[in-house]
């Protein structure tokens, strides 16, 4: 049954532009059918006052299906997504079995398809995420994948790297090119570390990981990039050295990207004097010397995307000592009142953080982070810039609940959203 | 106070409060029947999840002495890290009656997630290389009743400063009663970028034992792990006794009043030679028998502040109306340890910081 609902009057933002204006989208072929003044539907949705996005793009989270369903599961997850009006998440490969094979990826795809956003599987770059075997990246570039990565482990041997790069280069990708993305740590420095290395290590006596670890893989795989010419992308940057490397990589024309994670440009290892495991997270929380670095990379362009690293854990699971709590923190319904609340940044720039630039990395770019103008695809986020809320984890859609932003009060939420035309979020609540 | 996590937790008036207790204690542990009824029908867990015989031994000796009843949850570290979360560790100890716990766990921060659990009382008896406040407290003790004040006076904490709980809690504890304190240990154990501060207290580092053993008032010495050759932070044992080891040579530089301090247990002929560890200057074993009186005043403090008097008060009138007499039920309680008669029970339990007991009404 074709239905047409129009949004009325809100302000749209693109990277066409910013302007006042209706959308009208038809949910039976999930497009966007008219943009314009004066526009009529069936269904009516006043969006005066309220901005009309792309749906956002998250290049990275752990949706823990298959394999840890007590935490989150692709559908709980999709809802969190929609809530934080994301249209299209990258599910990372670390799931049990790992999605390091096309029968995996299937099995994710599947589930996804009742979901309430695009769920983008990644596969890992060697089999069982062990950094010895490569994947059968051509077979998991047949099932859609498009990121590899080995998320939750960086690849450690550097010659190991350079072969899935070369190969992963090589692959037909029908124009889509392939993206390597990397967790980046040096796990000889990171042994038994598990919160940042500092102050606050030093005397809480919680064994460190130390910023160098990371700048080290950042520093080899840019190099990496240079030998072979392939795409890295860098996970969830963390320290002010590796946000200046890609910078300095960028600017010499290498092919890098890089994301950066809400909670690292908003927390730092203070957060861990309580021992609270909620804010173990890897990398680790830093200072505030390398928070205000990942805020001038989101600022200057050379971090591209806001990606969560949403990490959903179980209470129990989280209830252990720091040192046996798994890392991880839940990122999906909070991301984009936290930038917005504490960047300062143009409203444009940061919907591009969040939309038609992850979209770029992710290959989604053709139905995902879109202009918003007819024929394009009806995957919309429409955001309330003076909803003021307080982030309470009970609140939260995922099963898991460890949010490290409870009780913080934030601006802005998104209000509806729209995936393939369908009203999956309405006045804040999911519709299914 | 119902709960010591960490120094940090003390200010200098607790710190005094809990020095005038553990004087008030230790001449009670002088006594014949070395026993109060203070804590009586409380009851103390020791939970401990690593393994330790010296400070359990001396918390459990502490609480029994103070007429606690006692028992002991002593659970491999294991049990929590496979699967039992914290706070179901806690209910079901907490299922017993409990009045305080005393926590023993190798990974920091434990004893501070209990306490989010419990209403009881929690010490913390040593979280991984976290803190271990009752050591500093004791080591405090065993100083002021042998070199007296410390304010002013140069410490030396020697070894392995990055893995020791006790350094972390003896640093705190040691400035914030003003003394100046001075870290000597291989670089590769030392918190990373300290010079002038660590653990956020001012310290200087030394580079050489010797440039400074001459100067200094108290040499404390770390344990040191032969682990630590294979994590690559030391050369060798032999090596570490010749840089950072007190040896008898060094030793001899010593003021003559200089005293030597180790928690225990030591490696003789690593980190301490063994004729220093048995010398005059040594203060090993008095840091041990401090144990005892000084977890007694933490105890004490923490199941009841303020309320010595009113407890001595309340808990045998008829000791007071007919004296000469058994108390009822004595010590019988505790199913252990001496019954008190009447005049014993009546004046072993006036001690207080203000008046401490220097002989009996008799």
């Amino acid at each position: 049954m074709s239905q047409t609902i129009v949004l009325k009057d809100g302000r749209l933002i693109d990277y066409a532009g910013d302007r006042i204006a209706d959308v009208v989208i038809d949910t039976s072929s999930g497009m966007i059918t008219e943009v314009g003044t004066g526009l009529a539907a069936e269904t009516e949705i006043d969006c005066e006052g309220l901005v009309v996005s792309p749906g956002f793009v998250d290049l990275h989270v752990h949706l823990r299906e298959p394999g840890l369903e007590a935490a989150e599961t692709i559908l709980t997850g999709s809802r969190a997504a929609a809530r934080g009006g994301f249209t299209a998440v990258v599910a990372m490969p670390n799931t049990n079995p790992a999605m390091d094979s096309a029968s995996v990826v299937e099995q994710v795809l599947a589930a996804g398809r009742q979901a309430l956003c695009e769920i983008s599987p990644s596969a890992a770059i060697s089999i069982g995420r062990n950094g010895e075997q490569l994947s059968p990246m051509g077979e998991l570039l047949g099932a859609g994948v498009r990121i590899f990565t080995d998320d939750g482990n960086g690849v450690q041997d550097a010659r190991f790297m350079r072969r899935a790069l070369e190969y992963a280069g090589g692959l037909p990708n029908g124009g889509s090119p392939v993206v390597l993305a990397q967790h980046c740590e040096v796990e000889a420095l990171t042994e038994g570390g598990v919160m940042h290395e500092g102050e606050w290590s030093a005397k809480l006596g919680l064994g460190g990981q130390p910023s160098e670890a990371e700048d080290l893989m950042v520093m080899r795989d840019i190099t990496l990039a240079r030998l072979t010419g392939v795409h890295v992308h860098f996970q969830h940057l963390s320290t002010a050295g590796s946000v200046a490397m890609v910078r300095a990589a960028k600017a010499g024309g290498l092919p890098v990207t890089a994301e950066a994670t809400p909670h690292h440009f908003t927390l730092t290892d203070a957060s861990c004097a309580g021992f609270d495991p909620v804010f173990k997270v890897h990398p680790p929380l830093r200072t505030a010397h390398d928070v205000a670095a990942v805020r001038a990379g989101l600022a200057d362009g050379t971090i591209d995307a806001i990606a969560t690293d949403h990490a959903p854990h179980t209470p129990e699971s989280k209830d252990r000592s720091f040192d046996d709590a798994p890392p991880g923190m839940l990122g999906l319904e909070t991301a984009f009142a936290l930038a917005y609340t504490e960047l300062e940044l143009p409203l444009t720039d940061l919907l591009a953080l969040f939309t038609w630039r992850p979209a770029a990395i992710a290959g989604l770019s053709d139905h995902q982070g879109s202009a918003l103008s007819p024929g394009r695809h009806a995957n919309i986020a429409v955001i309330d810039l003076e909803h003021r809320w307080t982030v309470r984890g009970d609140n939260l859609a995922s099963i898991a609940r460890n949010t490290p932003f409870e009780g913080r009060q934030l601006n802005g939420r998104v209000r509806h959203t729209f995936y393939r035309g369908e009203q999956v979020l309405a006045n804040f609540e999911v519709t299914r | 106070m119902n709960q010591l996590l960490s120094i940090d937790d003390l200010s200098v008036d607790d710190v005094e409060r809990l020095m005038e207790l553990s004087t008030s204690f230790a001449e009670v542990l002088r006594r014949s029947v070395p026993k109060v009824p203070a804590l009586r029908g409380k009851t103390v867990i020791m939970a401990f999840f690593e393994d330790s015989t010296r400070t359990r031994s001396s918390f459990d000796l502490a609480a029994r002495r103070l007429s606690a009843d006692v028992a002991t949850f002593a659970a491999g570290a294991s049990s929590l890290s496979k699967g039992e979360s914290i706070r179901d560790t806690v209910e079901t100890i907490s299922a017993m009656g409990v009045d305080a716990l005393v926590v023993r766990h190798p990974h920091p921060g434990v004893p501070a997630a209990i306490s989010r659990y419990t209403t009881a009382a929690v010490v913390n008896a040593g979280d991984g290389r976290h803190q271990h406040p009752t050591q500093a407290l004791l080591d405090l003790y065993t100083l002021r009743t042998t070199i007296g004040d410390i304010a002013g006076k140069r410490v030396l904490l020697c070894g392995d400063i990055l893995n020791s709980r006790v350094a972390r809690s003896n640093v705190a504890l040691f400035t914030k009663m003003g003394a100046e304190v001075l870290v000597c240990g291989p670089h590769t154990l030392l918190p990373p970028h300290s010079s002038t501060e660590m653990f956020g207290d001012p310290v200087q580092v030394v580079r050489s034992i010797d440039s400074v053993i001459g100067s200094i008032d108290v040499a404390y010495m770390l344990r040191i792990q032969n682990e630590r050759i294979a994590d690559a932070a030391l050369p060798s044992i032999r090596e570490y006794r010749t840089m950072y080891g007190l040896t008898v040579d060094r030793a001899a530089k010593m003021a003559s009043h200089a005293v030597v301090m180790h928690p225990g247990p030591i490696n003789r002929g690593v980190e301490i030679d063994a004729d220093v560890a048995d010398s005059e200057a040594s203060l090993i074993t008095a840091q041990v028998a401090a144990g005892v009186s000084v977890r007694m005043a933490v105890m004490y403090q923490l199941l009841g502040p303020g309320q010595f008097r009113d407890v001595s008060g309340d808990f045998d009138p008829d000791a007071v109306s007919n004296p000469g007499q058994r108390a009822p039920d004595g010590d019988a309680a505790t199913g252990d340890g001496p019954v008190l008669d009447s005049t014993q029970t009546l004046n072993l339990t006036e001690p207080t910081a203000a008046t401490p007991v220097q002989e009996t009404a008799s």
